[in-house]
């Protein structure tokens, strides 16, 4: 049962404490996109094995949603944060290199 | 009004700890950018007490402010003064972007007290008790059981919780059931 | 037979005399004794039947790894079945019941399956209950049913009270023996905050029982000055009865805490389940002996040598007066030396080793014991008990060699770490050729949140099996686990204990070596569920290679015990058979919990009063008083209808309609989600939420609207009112209000994190009562106030604020029956005295407390859809001919993107229509309108579905809402429905709105 740190208020917190929300840094496709990438936006994921990027809010808690960098294999957390970005903060990236220097962002 | 109604008006269970509800409590929930002078100017003209840290709970005499989120506080005030409370706090925020609302009926409040009150605590909800972790002047937002609540110290040896005011029953029958003679765990 | 020593059992205490029964007869034993224990004292050697063959079996083991001895304990609310004699504590009053016998323990007519067993091979059902196939329902199923299953169901609600518990520590310490006390003591020196668990009531392990000295001193009086220092440490807790059964992902563990059991009379939690945070989790718990595979050696009398050791050292209880101990290794020598010291016979030890010549076997010889090397057992003589074993060379396929008579056997086949907490998580193990056991491999622990190990195995369970390694290989790992959470050992000497040395032990997995099949059939490995040597070796034979499969085919490992016994001694048949080496078969993979938790330890508080939370209205307690019959919606419970004396709930439901349409009706919303939205771009939110333009509607007034999710489906509807330019209050429906409220907040902090708006929950702030009928706004000016309700101040979809009598009130002027209607707002300590107040002053009016049927019929009449009866996540604001309230003005609204999909805008959709029985009878729910031909799965095609079907009081018929297939186009065809039986049900397609069509009555 994962442990997740609230960045918002600093509670390390229970996995039943929070929602699971899926992935994370999801760009919104609206009226006049095109299908294939209203699809995508929808429901195409690529749930890889290793490093994922992904949403839990802290509903039992301060209500707000954050996000994690994650070993979807190892369940290894590499850092948590706010959700107000549109992809990982540069040391969420070191992080993961850190321990991972095979990886690289899709 | 006079007959105004609290959640569970009387409830009372004596055992590891005596649970009692606390009655009709004033509640105002602020929602505004905290970090902003203005903000924390207008917080301390309507209630008294500073804009607190993170999870930190501040009280000048009747009045505590409890740091709820990094954009929300919760105003803790006597029952009859959380309408003024919520209109002079947005008369003191002008035209700066905010919400402040009576929420009073909208909570129930139990008083849990007794040395044993953070094992009793700690068989429904999973943030840490130890002495260590959670002491005076935090507010910990968290689960009980099944649903959520918060709790905080008013004393030593007492521990105020709130919880929704619709769950009221349940969290009294939960925390009187945790209270029980025969469970004491003698951990904390 | 087995007996009680007159001297001896360092755990019980002979001057306290306690009384239990067995299969209803009395028998008496002593405080401290187990309920094995206590029956061995009372010569009970057959605890049990076995779960195939009905074998009688005797207690094999002293511990949780009992695969035998196995009860059912109490009666009635207090019966628990499956429980093992050898960790239960005897009581006074305590009764136990053996198990899988009938009709009685001594003859069991099952026993027949014994004789039988040559053609109950592996896999027997698999291979004989498939053909034919009907006969699997009704012969075959009823039939295993009646034989499996391991004890019986207790058929009452259990009666006693269970309990969690949430503890946060640097170090959980499972097991106390002398390696869970010192780590225990190097963490509790180091100042981490430690919780140490043992799952028997006593600590200091098998130390005690085996002569060890620890330190100079005998082990006993190191555990007791251990144990009193660590009871002096703040950071320290210690706790007895509690095992640690199952180690998860960052940190979490799970421990399993016998309040209870053993003073059932208490008024305490029976279980208490700890919930544990850990940094790190040190595994102290020891290794489990294994038997031997030969002939024979399930029968009631042979016994683990350990076990046996225990027995008599711990509770003063000899399993026999002739013992014969058989071996692969020097430790099962401490037993004959026991039962020597013991004052009883020990005629020889067979040991499969071509020689024994360490200090424990000469310590036998002095004793005058005979030791034969290189020899095996053959076969063990007596059906109820053990008379004679039959020796043969361990190096041959079994010739007689030599019959000693004897009325026991000890048996040990050496000794394998406990794993499991290693493994529970995901740490490997490898194969220890001189020990021949799985010892945790270092180099690949189980790993937490930060990518690092954080389970440490110390003594026994690292395979450290010799009392004198135990202690420093604790204190060595111990210290490099505090290293791993920043605390420094405190600068202690390793503390060294001092037992005989010994010397390896010899693989053996089968008794004799080459034992023809005859043999092989005898010689069990688990003991459980009847799985022998030739069971796995027939396996392998018929192709099942990985021990994944092997073992769900032969079951070996499975049931209560999890092949504690078992795993090895199968796991080297199957390699032995496959001709591969043991760490290429692999073993199966531990899973939590470590022994069997019971399911009201699991529930904890959940259940009675507390099993969930039920959410109460301010007037929930009016609504109990007056006999509300309920409706759960979400966690809350609302009421469906207040039947009156005599009534039925139809006769209600229709009264309370008719009494509503009539003059007036009262019904508690106050569970309706209520979400203030407010700021600056609140309208620009709100436009983004809702199909609808919502940016445009004035303060005062209130408008219908719709939200969707992205996918385009109808997700929530209700009547926003905007208090002010700045703020909207939304309504939602009962059920979706978290969510609601979740999902702008979803949009707010995640994508329109700039957007200057606030959302917040105000349902429960609320009590909210819908004032409806024609004397609606009569009541509510008997009430008098400020609030102008007149037509003209506050007609259709407006809104107003101020005093209804003394009342701090909000009124909205909406309407969901057709009625004219207000629904009124008050602070929720305030609602319960509304509700009297209207009660009241509507009693003139026959005022009416209506429930959510009632709402639903006349909502139904109405025409208006409801949120999870015409939508069910597939449909459409469009199906619902709910296109008015799609903004056509916007570019862009959650959901309208996928509006915009080819199968949504696809016009041949089902839609909603009204649907009226030609008959006037009520159409069942759920009913298909049919269509010509059939589908591919050759069912018949369907054009269309009931979604709302109820008889009206109002119109006395039946009036139904479905989706049809271009419905709307096809009003007054006649369709065919399905029923649940042959019939079919004709109806017409009508407008969905059955009653004052044109809105003449919400809007006086």
């Amino acid at each position: 049962m994962l442990l997740l740190e609230c960045p918002y208020c600093g509670v390390k917190a229970d996995e039943t404490e929070l929602t699971p929300g899926g992935e994370a840094h999801l760009k919104r496709f609206g009226p006049g996109s095109t299908d294939e990438a209203f699809e995508e936006y929808l429901f195409l994921r690529p749930n890889p094995k290793g490093v994922h990027f992904e949403r839990w809010r802290h509903a039992h808690g301060c209500g707000k949603w954050f996000l994690a960098a994650r070993d979807t294999a190892t369940l290894e957390v590499f850092g948590t944060y706010t959700a107000q970005t549109t992809e990982p903060p540069e040391h969420i990236i070191d992080a993961i290199r850190a321990k991972r220097p095979d990886w690289s962002q899709a | 009004m006079s007959d105004l109604a609290s959640a569970l008006p009387g409830a009372e269970a004596q055992g590891l700890v005596t649970v009692r509800e606390a009655g009709l409590v004033g509640m105002v929930t602020f929602r505004g950018d905290l970090s902003a002078p203005d903000t924390a100017a207008a917080i301390k003209a309507a209630t008294g007490c500073d804009v607190p840290g993170q999870r930190a709970v501040v009280t000048e005499g009747e009045v505590s402010v409890a740091w709820m989120s990094p954009d929300e506080l919760l105003v803790i005030c006597p029952h009859d003064a959380a309408t003024g409370m919520a209109a002079q706090i947005s008369a003191q925020m002008g035209a700066a972007h905010h919400l402040a609302l009576n929420v009073s009926d909208a909570r129930a409040v139990f008083e849990v007290a007794g040395a044993g009150w953070r094992d009793v605590l700690a068989k429904v909800s999973p943030a840490d008790l130890s002495r260590e972790a959670f002491g005076p002047g935090e507010m910990r937002r968290t689960r009980l059981a099944q649903v959520a609540g918060a709790f905080w110290m008013t004393g030593e040896e007492t521990v105020r919780v709130i919880c929704f005011r619709s769950v009221a029953r349940y969290v009294f029958d939960l925390l009187a059931l945790s209270a029980k003679e025969g469970g004491a765990v003698g951990y904390h | 037979m087995s007996t009680r020593l007159s001297t001896g059992g360092r755990l019980i205490d002979r001057s306290r005399q306690l009384t239990f029964t067995f299969n209803g007869k009395s028998f008496k034993g002593v405080e401290g004794d187990t309920l094995a224990s206590a029956l061995l004292a009372n010569s009970q050697t057959i605890m049990g039947r076995s779960f195939k063959y009905h074998r009688p079996r005797g207690v094999m083991t002293s511990g949780a790894e009992e695969p035998n001895a196995l009860m059912g304990l109490g009666k009635g609310a207090k019966f628990e079945p499956n429980q093992r004699a050898t960790t239960t504590e005897l009581f006074d009053g305590l009764t136990a019941e053996s198990q899988n016998h009938w009709p009685s323990l001594d003859w069991d007519i099952g026993e027949v399956n014994a004789a039988l067993s040559r053609f109950l091979p592996a896999g027997f059902y698999y291979k004989t209950f498939i053909h034919p196939r009907p006969f699997w329902k009704h012969v075959f199923e009823p039939v295993i049913r009646q034989s499996a299953g391991l004890g019986k169901v207790p058929k009452e609600r259990d009666a006693d009270r269970y309990e969690h518990f949430y503890a946060h520590v640097d170090v959980v310490i499972a097991g106390g023996g002398i390696a869970g006390l010192q780590s225990a003591l190097e963490a509790g020196r180091a100042g981490a905050r430690v919780l140490l668990c043992e799952q028997t009531p006593h600590f200091g392990g098998r130390a005690p029982v085996d002569g060890v000295s620890i330190d100079g001193k005998p082990a006993e009086d190191w555990v007791a000055a251990t144990l009193s220092e660590l009871e002096g440490m703040d950071n320290v807790h210690i706790r007895p009865r509690t095992m640690v059964a199952g180690v998860y992902d960052h940190g979490y563990v799970i421990a399993y805490e016998r309040v209870a059991d053993h003073t059932p009379e208490a008024d305490a939690p029976r279980h208490r389940l700890w919930r544990i945070r850990t940094k790190q989790v040190i595994s102290a718990t020891g290794a489990l002996e294994r038997p031997l595979s030969f002939p024979g050696n399930d029968k009631p009398g042979v016994m683990l040598a350990s076990a046996m050791r225990d027995y008599i050292v711990n509770w003063g209880v000899s399993a026999g007066d002739r013992t014969v101990v058989v071996t692969n290794n020097d430790d099962a020598y401490r037993t004959a030396i026991a039962i020597k010291q013991a004052g009883l016979d020990v005629p020889c030890i067979v040991d499969a080793r071509p020689e024994a010549n360490g200090a424990l076997p000469d310590q036998a010889r002095a004793l005058g014991i005979e030791v034969k090397t290189g020899m095996g057992i053959a076969g063990v003589k007596g059906l109820r008990g053990v008379v004679a074993v039959k020796l043969c060379r361990q190096a041959g396929e079994g010739a007689v060699v030599e019959e000693v008579v004897c009325d026991a056997v000890a048996m040990s086949g050496g000794w394998s770490p406990v794993v499991h907490l290693w493994s529970h998580c995901g740490g490997k193990l490898n194969w220890d050729e001189a020990g021949a056991f799985f010892r945790p491999d270092h180099a690949r622990p189980p790993t937490s949140h930060d990518g690092a190990g954080f389970v440490t195995c110390v003594g026994s369970s690292d395979g450290a099996l010799y009392a004198a390694e135990v202690l420093p290989n604790t204190s060595a790992a111990t210290r490099g686990m505090l290293g791993q959470i920043g605390k420094t050992a405190a600068d202690a000497p390793v503390v060294q204990a001092d037992a005989p040395d010994e010397a390896p032990l010899a693989p053996i997995w089968m008794m004799p070596q080459g034992a023809g099949p005859k043999k092989r059939a005898k010689m069990w490995l688990d003991f459980q569920n009847d799985v022998k040597v030739s069971d796995v070796q027939l396996a392998a034979r018929e192709g099942y290679e990985s021990v994944e499969h092997t073992k769900r085919y032969t079951t070996l490992g499975m049931a209560t015990d999890q092949g504690k016994l078992s795993n090895i001694n199968g796991l080297a048949i199957l390699a032995g058979e496959l001709n591969a080496a043991i760490p290429q078969v692999g073993t199966t993979t531990f899973r939590p919990p470590y022994t069997p938790i019971s399911m009201g330890a699991i529930a904890g508080e959940a259940r009675g009063d507390v099993f969930q939370p039920l959410r109460r209205t301010p007037m929930q307690d009016w609504h109990e008083a007056n006999g509300a019959h309920w409706e759960p919606v979400g966690q809350w419970r609302r009421p469906y209808c207040f039947p009156r004396d005599g009534e039925s709930h139809r006769q209600a439901v229709n009264r309370e309609i008719t009494a509503t349409r009539n003059s007036l009706g009262l019904l508690d919303a106050s569970t309706l989600g209520k979400i203030i939205v407010k700021g600056p771009d609140a309208g620009r939110f709100m436009d983004m939420l809702y199909t609808n333009m919502m940016s445009t509607l004035k303060p005062g007034k209130c408008r219908y609207g719709l939200m969707c999710s992205e996918n385009g489906f109808l997700m929530d509807d209700g009547v926003v009112a905007r208090l002010d330019e700045d703020t909207f209050l939304c309504h939602t429906t009962t059920g979706g209000t978290e969510s609601i409220h979740a999902h702008m907040e979803d949009w707010l902090q995640c994508e329109w994190w700039d957007w200057k708006v606030y959302t917040a929950n105000v349902t429960e702030q609320w009590a909210q009562v819908a004032v409806v009928g024609p004397n609606a706004r009569k009541v509510l000016q008997k009430l008098g106030g400020d609030i102008d309700l007149s037509k003209d101040a506050l007609p259709f979809m407006a809104w107003a604020e101020g005093k209804l009598g003394a009342f701090d009130a909000r009124v909205f002027r909406i309407s969901f029956s057709g009625e004219l209607s207000f629904e009124v707002a008050v602070p929720a300590s305030q609602g319960r005295a509304l509700w009297e107040a209207l009660l009241d002053a509507g009693a003139e009016f026959d005022a009416t407390p209506y429930g959510t049927e009632a709402l639903h019929v006349m909502r139904a009449e109405k025409g208006f859809i409801m949120i999870g009866d015409e939508t069910d996540g597939t449909v459409i604001p469009q199906d619902l001919g709910l296109d008015w309230a799609i903004s056509k003005k916007k570019d862009d609204f959650l959901g309208k993107r996928g509006q915009q999909r080819s199968h949504m805008t696809d016009p041949a959709r089902w839609k909603l229509v009204g649907l009226e029985t030609l008959d006037g009878s009520v159409l069942p729910d759920g009913s298909y309108a049919m269509a010509e031909g059939e589908n591919a799965n050759g069912q018949g095609n369907t054009q269309g579905r009931v979604t709302s079907t109820y008889y009206s009081p109002t119109l006395d018929k039946g009036i139904a809402m479905g989706l049809v297939l271009n419905g709307p186009d096809r009003m007054g065809e006649v369709l065919e429905f399905n029923t649940t039986g042959d019939r079919t049900v004709k109806a017409r397609i009508v407008s969905p709105v059955f009653y004052d069509p044109e809105g003449e009555k919400q809007n006086v």
